[in-house]
């Protein structure tokens, strides 16, 4: 579905991402893993065209997307969460998921499903999206991706700084969009355990060099676990 | 009691026309963070349009109802331009872009001159916003009425825009993240050139009123840039109904103290009092709060 082939990537003249390589499997889920630092939100960021890569090419489907900006690569079935529950702090739930919607052709039935997979969303529709909890704005940052029907979603640390019982729910929606079918998941997670349930295959990333890679699952936690220690 | 009434109305006139100027900058500057010393000179093509439109169209009335659209397209366009040649380029640089939109001001004055002279140029208004009506004892000027009901129309229909309709949720979305709003699908340099041209295009519409009240010349638009600058600052940038306040209390105090001072000293006054308001409250009249920095 997606190959980050051999890219070098940074900010001015620091280099963070070192010669990284990794693909998403098509309808399946790839986990990258690795400490602060290691160069996994500048990963996605790169993936999404956020930033430029020095050098290295990224495929969608098999095709160069390398110098696409963002809203093309929207349009060609990638959605984004980025890290830090973002929203449209001023626009109101509604506003913030109507965004998205507008102009597309199934926006409003999108909107409904977004909405019916996080029903509390239903019940902050007329509030501003900055007044929203932390996990109430993680959800709403997914639903929101949701909506244009992604093929293919990244996930920057989607349970990262949110109390556990939404956790659980935002794990369990992932999971439950990845079991479904119809789409890729590209997850940057620190919570191990939930990393290595949701991906078939997983990556470490450590000082922006992948060191570790395999397929995933629950029994490659350990693995993954040692890795990380490392 | 018709004293206060008299120098109420005129100060909600002065402030029809303050508000009006400053419209196009609550987006340029206000929403989009553009210090664009070019705004004036908008004005000054939007009177401009005015001024040769009556040159074809004999009938003042007429010719003021085409020049608003004409004056909003032709001013929209040079903004439009403007932000695709330049300002697009200076998003992240506003001090160069503070000089950069003073040349180009600078230049767009220069070929005012060049084309219709330096001198400056009168339009006719039609007879039917040159007399006065009196209601209540109070002499209300028609001209002023005109621009006081076209100031109130372009500020509920900019209201209107920004908040029901997609164009303005993915004006305003672009403001709060742009990054996000990018990797939600939307176009941003396109959303930043739509704004740009309805932002120029209403300092053009200002220039249309302008010139039922004064003369028009290739300086008239630095006259109000400040007096546009002071407007959103003390409203709170990205803040609608803070500019639209603000406007009309400038304008009214304005009034009230050139009653019992001088025009120079209550100019004076309105800066002192802007200047400890800002002290006291840097973010303007309106903010908006969030439960977090994002």
């Amino acid at each position: 579905m997606l190959e980050i082939n051999s890219v070098q990537a940074g900010y001015d003249r620091t280099t963070v991402l070192h010669d990284v390589t990794v693909s998403v499997p098509e309808d399946g889920v790839a986990a990258v893993l690795g400490h602060n630092g290691a160069g996994k939100s500048t990963l996605l960021r790169v993936a999404m065209g956020l930033l430029k890569p020095k050098s290295g090419t990224i495929l969608l489907n098999g095709e160069d997307i390398t110098s696409l900006a963002p809203n093309q690569r929207v349009a060609r079935g990638m959605a984004y969460v980025p890290q830090g529950q973002q929203s449209f702090p001023h626009l109101t739930t509604a506003e913030n998921l109507q965004l998205v919607a507008d102009g597309r052709p199934d926006g409003s039935k999108a909107m409904v499903e977004a909405l019916d997979l996080f029903p509390v969303l239903r019940e902050l529709s007329s509030r501003r999206a900055g007044l929203l909890s932390g996990g109430q704005r993680q959800q709403l940052a997914i639903a929101r991706a949701l909506i244009t029907r992604p093929r293919l979603l990244l996930l920057d640390e989607p349970t990262e700084g949110i109390q556990p019982s939404v956790v659980a729910e935002i794990e369990e929606t992932i999971l439950a969009l990845s079991r479904r079918g119809g789409l890729s998941v590209l997850l940057v997670e620190q919570h191990v355990g939930f990393a290595m349930r949701a991906g078939q295959q997983y990556y470490v990333l450590e000082a922006g060099r992948v060191t570790s890679s395999g397929a995933g699952g629950v029994g490659s936690e350990q693995t993954v676990r040692a890795a990380l220690s490392v | 009691m018709t004293v206060i009434l008299n120098q109420s109305f005129t100060g909600i006139s002065i402030g029809a026309v303050l508000l009006l100027i400053a419209l196009g900058l609550t987006l340029t500057f206000g929403q989009m963070g553009v210090i664009n010393m070019a705004h004036g000179e908008f004005i000054m093509a939007g009177a401009y349009t005015t001024y040769v439109l009556q040159k074809s169209i004999s009938s003042a009335g007429i010719s003021l109802l085409v020049a608003l659209p004409l004056a909003f397209l032709v001013a929209g366009a040079m903004g439009a331009l403007l932000e695709w040649l330049l300002i697009r380029r200076l998003y992240t640089r506003p001090l160069d872009t503070l000089l950069v939109t003073w040349g180009v001001s600078l230049m767009l004055q220069q070929l005012a001159r060049d084309v219709f002279g330096a001198p400056n140029v009168q339009t006719h208004a039609p007879d039917l916003l040159t007399g006065n009506m009196s209601v209540a004892g109070v002499t209300l000027a028609n001209n002023r009425l005109f621009i006081l009901g076209l100031a109130l129309l372009c500020a509920l229909t900019l209201t209107l825009i920004l908040r029901l309709t997609p164009l303005g949720r993915r004006i305003r979305a672009v403001v709060q993240n742009r990054d996000l709003a990018e990797v939600s699908g939307i176009a941003t340099e396109r959303v930043d050139r739509t704004t740009f041209f309805i932002g120029s295009g209403l300092a053009g519409v200002a220039g249309v009123a302008l010139t039922l009240v004064g003369p028009i010349g290739p300086t008239m638009g630095t006259n109000y840039i400040v007096d546009a600058f002071l407007v959103v600052v003390v409203g709170g940038v990205a803040q609608l109904k803070g500019s639209v306040i603000t406007a009309f209390a400038l304008g009214v105090l304005q009034s009230v103290l050139e009653y019992s001072t001088t025009v120079s000293v209550a100019k004076v006054i309105v800066l002192v009092a802007i200047v400890a308001f800002l002290q006291w409250r840097p973010q303007g009249l309106y903010t908006l709060r969030t439960r977090s920095l994002v």
